[in-house]
């Protein structure tokens, strides 16, 4: 466990670092960025708390388990999200301009990007994002489980 | 110009930290001249038109990375020693 300073400032910047992670994700199919790199940002804003809090303190709160879930999760979404396509071919974009979730026609022509289009790249831009934030996190939780630490 | 400027002064401050970071005697001083390292690597592949792996370099090297060490110096010592 860190200073009061050091832990003042992880409460302060982890919902924006959280919020901007998941605007990377979300946005992933219109700006710079993707699944993999929001979900880096979000797995940052878990290692800024682990840091600040030490291991005893945060393992309640954040378990090994459920991330491990939460990556088995996002690969599930990721591949059923390929087959369903599977009638014309594997990772067929089935939702592309078809009026439903994510599937609005682009306009044509230099235009702003628009959230509501590209079919299945959003869903699975978040189901990669939600599997590399498990990853990550399951990585830095087993650091930190090793071994105690030295009071100086 | 003054973008070429901006380049310089980050390809500068690349070989600076770089070099502090190998010199240098305290651990956790060498881990936060890491974190500025791959922070001017993201600003350098931001400045070359390629935003997408400057955000992946911002995450995983000036993020994950620079919390992975400090947490084996906490774990370990704090300042390097002689053989």
């Amino acid at each position: 466990m860190m200073s009061k300073i050091v832990r003042t400032q992880a409460n302060f910047l982890y919902p924006f670092i959280l919020i901007f992670g998941f605007y990377i994700v979300a946005h992933g199919h219109l700006t710079p960025g993707g699944g993999f790199q929001g979900g880096a940002v979000i797995a940052t804003g878990i290692a800024l708390v682990i840091v600040a809090y030490g291991y005893d303190r945060v393992k309640s709160w954040i378990k090994k388990s459920t991330l491990t879930a939460t990556e088995s999760i996002g690969l599930l979404c990721f591949i059923l999200t390929a087959f369903i396509g599977l009638s014309t071919s594997f990772f067929y974009n089935f939702l592309a301009n078809s009026g439903l979730l994510f599937g609005d026609k682009v306009s044509y022509g230099a235009n702003p990007g628009y959230l509501n289009t590209a079919g299945t790249l959003p869903i699975m831009n978040l189901a990669v994002g939600v599997e590399v934030l498990g990853g990550l996190g399951v990585i830095l939780m087993y650091m930190l489980s090793y071994g105690k630490e030295v009071s100086k | 110009m003054i973008l070429d400027i901006i380049h310089i002064l980050v390809l500068i401050g690349l070989i600076a930290t770089a070099y502090l970071a190998v010199k240098l005697r305290d651990l956790m001083a060498c881990a936060v001249m890491l974190g500025i390292f791959s922070f001017l690597l993201s600003l350098e592949f931001f400045i070359l038109q390629a935003p997408d792996v400057a955000i992946a370099e911002a995450g995983i090297g000036a993020g994950l990375t620079t919390a992975i060490f400090v947490m084996a110096i906490r774990k370990t010592s704090r300042w390097e020693v002689e053989e």
